[in-house]
Formats: C-alpha cells, sequence, structure tokens
C-alpha cells in the first residue's frame, strides 16, 4: 500500500462510523483508530471481517475515477462512507428535494438531532431550504441516529443521504 | 457586456452534452442536472457539477421548476439554457428566470408567448407582411363557420390546434360531409394532448415541401438569417432527415424567404436563435407556419454549412453581444439522420434498452452528436432519439455517398435503431433525386430497408 492510498484509506475511515480499523496483508499491516474510538461510542457496525475486507477494494477502486472527476469527488465519497456503514439494520434517510441543509431552525437555535439521538417515524431531523421555502424533513424510521453525513448548510441534492438511522 | 460565470443546462442528453462541449470552449462553468434514471448519462460525467433533481418522470425532474430553480441556487448558476423541448419554450419558466435574476438562454417571455400561440403567432406574422397560408381569422367558433371558411379558401382544409405541436390535433378535410367529425376529433385530441382545445383552419397546402430558416436576433433589434432547412421527409410530422440547402432552393427563393424570415423576427424584436417554419408549394409559394424559439434539433445541419457554433452564438446574444447583421449563405451541402432506439418495422415503436456494442461513423466530413455509448441503457422515460449523425461534401451527390458510408459502419448492437431505414432512404430514387414533399413517408416502402 502506498501513501497515497493510505490517505485515501484514512479520509474514507474519518467518513464513516468506524472506531477502529485494522488491515493485514501479507506482511504489512495497518491499524486506524478515529476519535470515536476514546469517546467509546460503544457500537460496532462492522459485520465480520471478511465483509469489512470485501469492501476494501471496491472502494480503493472508487477512488480513482472520484479523484478524476473532482467536482463529484466529495459526493461518492459521502456515498461509499454510507456504504462502509451500512449493516442490516441501517436506515439512510435521504433528501426529498434539490436545497440547502440545515440542522436547526435558526443559527441560534438547538439542532433538531444529533449522533445517538433516539428519533421516531415523522420526528423532523432537518431543515432543506430552497428558494425561500423552508421543508422540514421527517424521519422515516424510529431508532437511533448513528450518522450525519451532510454539513450544516452545504447544498444536498435529489435523494443524497443524510442520516443514517440504527433500527 | 459580461459574460456568464456559470451556466446550468436544464435539458438531458445529446444537447445537454452539446451545450456542456460549447461553455468548455468559451471558458464558462456548467451544471448537468439530471433525474435518478440518467445518473450514467454522458452530460453528468461532463460538466463541472451536477445536480441530481429527482426521480425518473419528467414531471419530478426536467419539467419541475421548483427542483430546476432550487439547483440553480445551491450552485449559483448565473444563465440557464434551456436545449429543446422539455421547457425551452415555456414563457412561465422564462419568466421564472427573469424574477430570480437568472438570465434564461432565449427568448423573453412575452417572445415566446406571441410565437408559441398559433393563432397569435399567424396575426402578428400578417401585421408583419409575411405571407400566411389562407385560413380562419382566429379560432373556431363552430361547425358553421368553420365549413363557411373552408369553402371560401377551397378545400382541402386542414383543421390544427392553436396550442399544438408534434402533429397532434390536425385533420384534414376534403369536404362538407367530413368536417363535424373532422372537428370533433381534433378538438379531443387537443384537449387530451394541450389541455387547450381551440381550433383554427387553414388551407391545406399540397405537397408541400417543410423549408425553414435559421435566424439569429439580437438585443439590439438587430436579426439576421442563416438560409434554410429542408425538413420535408417526416413521418407523422417527426422529422427523420434534414439537408441544408434545400434541394428545391434557388437564389431567389433565398433572398424572398430570407427576408421574410428577419421580417418575422424584427415584428417581435427577437432575442435568440430561432427557426421560422414554412411550406413551400410546387408553384414555389411560401407561406409562414409557425415559429420555434429555441435551438431546434437539426442545428447541427446549418452549423456545418456555415461553419458557425449556434450554441455559441445563443450565449453571446444572451450575454448582451450584438451580431454583425450579415446574412449567411451554405457553402456546401450538409445533411443530418436522426438515429433513434426504435423498431422502424412495428410501427417505429421505440426500443429501449441496453446498448451492448457501438461504433459510430467517423472520418472525413462525418459529425456524430451522441450522449450514448457502449454499456449504456437507453432510459424508457424519455424521447428515442440516441444520435444525430451529419454529414457534409462539396455536393449534394457526394453527400449522400458519404451518408451511406457513414451509416454502413455505424454499428449499435443491444437495441434496434433507425439506421437501417435511413440505409434505404439514402440509396431511394425519389430522395436521391431531390425531388421529394412532406408527403414522402406515405408512400415509402419499408420492405426497402430489410437487409
Amino acid at each position: 500500500m502506498n501513501f497515497n492510498e493510505i490517505q485515501e484509506l484514512i479520509k474514507l475511515i474519518n467518513k464513516s462510523n468506524l472506531t477502529e480499523f485494522k488491515l493485514k496483508d501479507k506482511d504489512f499491516e495497518v491499524l486506524i483508530r478515529t476519535d470515536k474510538y476514546q469517546k467509546g461510542s460503544g457500537q460496532t457496525y462492522i459485520t465480520a471481517p471478511p465483509a469489512t475486507m470485501s469492501v476494501m477494494p471496491q472502494q480503493q477502486a472508487a477512488i480513482a475515477p472520484s479523484n478524476a472527476q473532482a467536482a463529484t469527488a466529495p459526493k461518492n465519497d459521502e456515498q461509499s462512507g454510507a456504504e462502509t456503514a451500512k449493516g442490516k439494520n441501517i436506515v439512510e434517510i435521504k433528501s426529498p428535494i434539490v436545497g440547502t441543509f440545515y440542522r436547526a431552525s435558526g443559527p441560534d437555535k438547538p439542532v433538531f438531532t444529533k449522533v445517538g439521538d433516539q428519533v421516531k417515524q415523522g420526528d423532523v431531523v432537518c431543515i432543506i431550504e430552497a428558494m425561500k421555502l423552508f421543508n422540514e424533513i421527517e424521519s422515516d424510521a424510529t431508532g437511533t441516529i448513528v450518522k450525519v453525513l451532510v454539513e450544516d448548510a452545504s447544498p444536498v441534492e435529489y435523494d443524497q443521504v443524510l442520516f443514517l438511522v440504527e433500527v | 457586456m459580461y459574460m456568464f460565470n456559470k451556466i446550468l443546462i436544464a435539458n438531458r442528453g445529446e444537447i445537454a452534452l452539446r451545450i456542456i462541449r460549447t461553455c468548455k470552449e468559451m471558458g464558462i462553468k456548467t451544471v448537468a442536472i439530471y433525474s435518478k434514471a440518467d445518473a450514467e448519462s454522458l452530460h453528468v460525467r461532463f460538466a463541472d457539477e451536477a445536480v441530481c433533481i429527482g426521480p425518473a418522470s419528467s414531471a419530478e425532474s426536467y419539467l419541475n421548476i421548483p427542483r430546476i430553480m432550487a439547483a440553480v441556487e445551491i450552485t449559483n448558476a448565473d444563465a440557464i439554457h434551456p436545449g429543446y423541448g422539455f421547457l425551452a419554450e415555456n414563457a412561465g419558466f422564462a419568466e421564472i428566470c427573469r424574477q430570480s435574476g437568472v438570465k434564461f438562454i432565449g427568448p423573453t417571455p412575452e417572445m415566446i408567448n406571441k410565437m408559441g400561440d398559433k393563432v397569435t403567432a399567424k396575426e402578428t406574422m400578417i401585421k408583419a407582411g409575411v405571407p400566411v397560408v389562407p385560413g380562419s381569422d382566429g379560432l373556431l367558433k363552430d361547425v358553421k363557420q368553420g365549413i363557411k371558411i373552408a369553402n371560401q379558401i377551397g378545400y382541402p382544409v386542414i383543421l390544427k390546434a392553436t396550442a399544438g405541436g408534434g402533429g397532434k390535433g390536425m385533420r384534414i378535410v376534403t369536404k362538407d360531409d367530413e368536417f363535424e367529425d373532422a372537428w370533433d376529433s381534433a378538438r379531443k385530441e387537443a384537449k387530451a394532448s394541450f389541455t387547450n382545445d381551440g381550433i383554427y383552419v387553414e388551407k391545406y397546402v399540397v405537397e408541400p415541401r417543410h423549408i425553414e430558416f435559421q435566424i439569429v436576433g439580437d438585443q439590439y433589434g438587430n436579426v439576421c438569417h442563416l438560409s434554410e432547412r429542408d425538413c420535408s421527409i417526416q413521418r407523422r410530422h417527426q422529422k427523420l432527415v434534414e439537408e441544408s440547402p434545400s434541394p428545391f432552393m434557388t437564389p431567389e427563393l433565398r433572398e424572398k424567404m430570407g427576408e421574410a424570415a428577419i421580417k418575422a423576427g424584427k415584428s417581435i424584436n427577437y432575442e435568440g436563435v430561432g427557426t421560422i417554419e414554412f411550406l413551400v408549394d410546387k408553384f414555389r409559394n411560401f407561406y409562414f407556419m409557425e415559429m420555434n424559439t429555441r435551438i431546434q434539433v437539426e442545428h447541427p445541419v446549418t452549423e456545418e454549412v456555415i461553419d458557425h457554433d449556434l450554441i455559441k452564438e445563443q450565449i453571446k446574444v444572451a450575454a448582451g453581444i450584438p451580431i454583425s447583421g450579415k446574412n449567411y449563405y451554405p457553402t456546401m451541402h450538409a445533411m443530418e439522420c436522426r438515429i433513434n432506439a426504435e423498431d422502424i418495422f412495428n410501427g417505429f415503436r421505440p426500443n429501449p434498452g441496453k446498448i451492448t456494442s457501438f461504433h459510430s461513423a467517423k472520418g472525413h466530413g462525418v459529425r456524430v452528436d451522441t450522449h450514448v455509448y457502449a454499456g449504456y441503457s437507453v432510459p424508457p422515460f424519455y424521447d428515442s432519439m440516441i444520435a444525430k449523425l451529419i454529414c457534409k461534401a462539396q455536393t449534394r451527390e457526394d453527400c449522400i455517398k458519404k451518408m451511406q458510408r457513414a451509416l454502413d459502419e455505424f454499428v449499435i448492437e443491444g437495441i434496434k435503431t433507425t439506421i437501417p431505414f435511413h440505409k434505404a432512404l439514402m440509396k431511394n430514387e425519389a430522395f436521391k433525386s431531390g425531388d421529394f414533399n412532406t408527403g414522402f413517408m406515405n408512400t415509402f416502402d419499408m420492405d426497402n430497408c430489410k437487409e
């Protein structure tokens, strides 16, 4: 594994829900722990080592094309990040519209939801603003928010994954 | 004068790619919008930014104004190119762009309205001194009035929907006792297709040729023409092949028609590229039929014979750059074959599916505008055109030979296409002689297409 590949690996791990990642290949071994590891979230989303290993080559293949398309790369990374964490009990909350994503109803207001919160189906999880209209986006699922995939005040497109909910 | 920083292309397929290419050459950033069904389309890959705006259905994507405007907002595009079809001639959309401070690359809502309604367009042309097909003065009130007018102008006549397009809401009437049924049927179809059942009547020009003139107007009242395209080879009012110059044209007729086309453009102070469609009878009398206030599918035919990029001219005019006012005349011969994903032996019905191999024609004098590639799946939700094959040569005869050669090497596997039809057409004696009109396909024997 060369330096660029390790850089990309670190980026991917960071964007995912993983707290710890270990890869061993002949006489090459790498262990990556994220800050979530220190906070001890206590929830693991990796089903089994073979599953993790099989995900890796796909993402390595995905790295080259997404770098070639500079403008669309962030979107690709977010999607592969979502896929690493997708296990059997993860539901994606996707954007039904195009607009700007906000985590709270105003700059001084509290966020609607954050990682670790329980949500019920129908709870408002965020606002997406389009053309001065503020649309409240509701959760499709009941469970725990495990990942927020979009930064506050960023643009989102149709069907873009916003949150991951563990049901 | 300010050139746009970023253009959002509110379209898909080959025209979206076409626009992106010119923007790239002009140093303008591009935003592609796409439906989920078009995620693998080339225009998405070639644009600087791409925004998925909705699911496959056109109503929720390419026709959906709020979603498109939201995409403009999040990407900060300062202009929108609407392409052709979809919202390209939607005055409401042009108005929303204007109010939102985004430049709609095309005419103003007022110009679109004037020409979009066929009855209003005709009235405007009469006032401007452009010859029109004799007919009713506005919409028909009832069958009685229709029959009276039909007898005044002489049968055969054609009933047309004022909000019409694509051949819908049209019925030919040859005598009085056919009138009532044709009237009822045309109104029903118009209501269903355009929610407007307004009908007017015109003299039906027998054996007409469809000859259209390309015009360009700037923001300062200047209008010029870029000569004609002959689009007489049509099936159910859908064009199959277009060429420039028209084999039926003479220098004198071109002067007269060109002048009429410019008058038409100036009568509404037209801004942008547009096309004035004329019917030409066998005596070379010409009549205004309609005006299209957008870039057209067959624009490459004109581009090849006058050697200018029409999309670039469109963008320049929209940015406030004046035109020279010069007219342009064809310096060689060009022809376009529309390659559709259709089954020609089953009523040309659409044939979407996965293209397993794709080898387009190449070589001297050959141009292919397409958004498809080997491995691409043609979605069933949109129109069936997958490529435009354009050839150009010094003479019409050479152009046809080149088209034959190009069609022979054009390989598309996995879906049925209209390539076999075009091959047969290029061998057809009537077509080769240049002696044809819009009735051509009525007598074309499809058995010639079997290989």
